[in-house]
């Protein structure tokens, strides 16, 4: 790996697209200029996801004081602004921090697994299996828990691992290889046939359940604890652990299997590792958040028209960018209803689509 | 919102009667229908002779065929049920359509149905029963201060995402105010409020009584379910122990069983007060 990686570096700068774009001529220029970059992006983005984090749980629809919030001498028990601040707030930004960044992620790295714009990270079968393993515990009510976290997100994980195994095994079973179209279409076809699944057990239960699993599909961050993000963090880790060795990689990648192999690239691997990784990543957002749309698509093309198409910006601008975006919008949904909560897929895609659209148009 | 009740044809006392809704089913029976009634909603389960009988489909997924094999002379759909009247029509079936927004609608159906099937004498005596019992829990509880409350209707299970409660509209407000509480969210208008863990420890309930439509809940449901509530330590619920499940379809039917409903949340909110029955 380590020399495949060597000798993706040796052969990308001339060659790959962002260098090109920029019109940078010589190589020492190219290194510099991405590492200045990367800098300027990484200060930009991160310093707007920061700013989110630390400005949102300080907006709601309760006034609160910051004082009493930190006063340790009133019992937490007793501390409603604490309860508020710690438990209603924190948990809740911290929570769509860590949904934003992965769904950006997953939605760079399967755009460039498969090499088509349109991808997202549900568009594998990750999101309807989630959907699935969700709505069979609140339709039929499986007293599962371990450790103190709630069925639901354990059976969503599931599911969305299950879904991610199966479109693989299909991916690898009869060919050489990772084929990237068996991939979409198994895909494709799983995310339906989940969907029909679906379909018959909110059928087969009662009113109230299957309006309870309409709701869970547009996504939540409620999560009333850290708790929920404390178990959801190991899984995002390892799957940020394998984002970070991709980079390189997935730059080769998008100009094809051949042309990246021919560069010195493990087309295999890099597949293997891109799949696994954001299919990782995308299971823990969803079991933790629920299936928020439009972050995993509108976030990583945002990234690109502003910091052009070299993955090693565009994959960590866009972990920052998505989760200052799913803050924010989760900002909204908890308090433009007031006391009323909006589902906050409903926001992003309200606030994200016109804006990409507007992008769109300006920069053509 | 009131019940609107139309008569397309209105002749004799009809003879095979489908109601596609449990609440209209349960009021059928009560006011001495229910021999009359051949078809009924998926999830109609009460009373047990519904067991035997068709079923036409329930209220999104209406089964116009099942219905119209049926040959009925009287259809009663939800108000909401467009496409279902409209088939209905135009094959001419007689139609009573009936909607229920408030508690009083419930009183306002039953009179409706008893005119409709010329049982008006046995409906009347149902509609009084129920006025009568929701006046001696009203006596009951007179001066008796009433406990701030947040009715949940829905939450995802062991967690406490995903939590509606009910608005300060609907049926089940109003049962509610009658069992002597006060609405939390009164001053939303809607019937299911979706609300935060936030909005939860501003309004501080002094109760939270949770509802579940299946028929009973084990004890160790319970005792899980009320433990996810331990996360609020500051409610005045959870300090009190006042974290109270209900289970039975009577407490979301708006039907006959509705005064009986009332008592159950009248207890449960005053477990003390004598006059409520069991």
């Amino acid at each position: 790996m380590t020399h495949d990686r060597l000798a993706a570096g040796r052969t990308l700068a001339p060659t790959a697209p962002p260098a090109r774009k920029e019109g940078v001529s010589s190589r020492t220029n190219a290194r510099w200029s991405l590492r200045r970059r990367l800098a300027v992006a990484v200060a930009a983005f991160g310093s707007l996801a920061v700013l989110a984090i630390v400005v949102a749980p300080l907006i709601g629809p309760t006034p609160i004081a910051l004082g009493r919030v930190f006063d340790r001498s009133v019992p937490f028990a007793d501390n409603v602004d604490a309860q508020i601040f710690f438990i209603a707030r924190l948990p809740r930004a911290l929570a769509g921090a860590v949904v934003g960044a992965s769904l950006a992620v997953a939605g760079v790295v399967f755009q460039a697994l498969l090499r088509n714009p349109l991808a997202t990270p549900f568009t594998l079968g990750v999101s309807a299996g989630a959907s699935l393993g969700a709505m069979l515990v609140i339709t039929f009510g499986v007293p599962l828990a371990l450790g103190g976290v709630p069925a639901v997100p354990i059976a969503s994980l599931f599911g969305s691992l299950g879904a991610a195994g199966i479109v693989y095994a299909m991916a690898t079973l009869r060919h050489r290889g990772l084929s990237t179209t068996v991939l979409l279409l198994a895909g494709v076809t799983l995310n339906s046939f989940f969907s029909a699944i679906i379909m018959f057990v909110q059928y087969s239960g009662d009113f109230a359940q299957t309006f309870q699993t309409v709701r869970w599909l547009m996504g939540n961050l409620d999560v009333s604890g850290f708790q929920p993000i404390a178990a959801a963090l190991p899984l995002t880790g390892a799957a940020f652990v394998m984002f970070a060795t991709l980079p390189r990689a997935l730059n080769l990648l998008t100009l094809g299997g051949d042309s990246a192999a021919s560069r010195g690239v493990d087309v295999l691997r890099t597949q293997r590792v891109a799949f696994l990784s954001a299919s990782l990543a995308t299971g823990a957002a969803v079991s933790l958040g629920g299936p928020i749309g439009f972050i995993g698509i509108v976030i990583p093309h945002l990234v690109r028209l502003l910091v052009g198409a070299d993955h090693r910006i565009v994959m960590p601008a866009s972990a920052c960018l998505g989760a200052a975006f799913l803050v924010t919008c989760d900002v909204a949904a908890r308090t433009v209803m007031a006391p009323l909560e909006l589902p906050v897929g409903v926001i992003t895609a309200l606030t994200g689509g016109p804006f990409f659209l507007w992008l769109l148009v300006r920069r053509r | 919102m009131t019940a609107v009740a139309t008569l397309v044809t209105a002749q004799a006392a009809p003879q095979r009667i489908v109601s596609a809704i449990p609440a209209v089913t349960e009021i059928l029976f009560a006011i001495g229908a229910g021999p009359q009634v051949v078809g009924v909603g998926s999830y109609d389960r009460c009373p047990a002779e519904v067991e035997d009988l068709a079923r036409v489909g329930g209220l999104i997924d209406p089964d116009i065929e099942a219905i119209l094999a049926l040959e009925p002379d009287l259809v009663v759909p939800y108000a909401t049920q467009r496409d279902l009247i409209s088939q209905l029509e135009s094959a001419r079936i007689p139609l009573l359509l009936y909607e229920h927004g408030s508690l009083g609608d419930v009183l306002t159906t039953i009179l409706a149905l008893g005119r409709r099937t010329r049982r008006s004498a046995q409906a009347e005596r149902v509609a009084r029963g129920i006025e009568q019992n929701l006046a001696a829990i009203g006596t009951a509880l007179t001066d008796r201060p009433r406990p701030r409350t947040l009715l949940v209707i829905a939450r995802e299970p062991n967690s406490l995402r995903n939590l509606f409660a009910s608005g300060g509209v609907g049926f089940q407000h109003d049962m509610l105010v009658l069992a002597g509480g006060e609405n939390v969210l009164a001053g939303t208008s809607t019937r299911a409020a979706q609300v935060t863990t936030e909005t939860i420890l501003q309004l501080a309930p002094d109760v939270v009584l949770e509802v579940r439509a299946g028929d009973t809940m084990t004890e160790a449901e319970i005792a899980r379910e009320a433990a996810v509530w331990q996360t609020l330590p500051s409610l005045p619920a959870v300090r009190e122990g006042r974290v109270v499940f209900l289970a039975g379809s009577d407490l979301v039917i708006p039907g006959p069983r509705i005064a009986s409903a009332v008592a159950r949340f009248a207890r449960a909110l005053h477990p003390d007060a004598p006059g409520l029955g069991q």
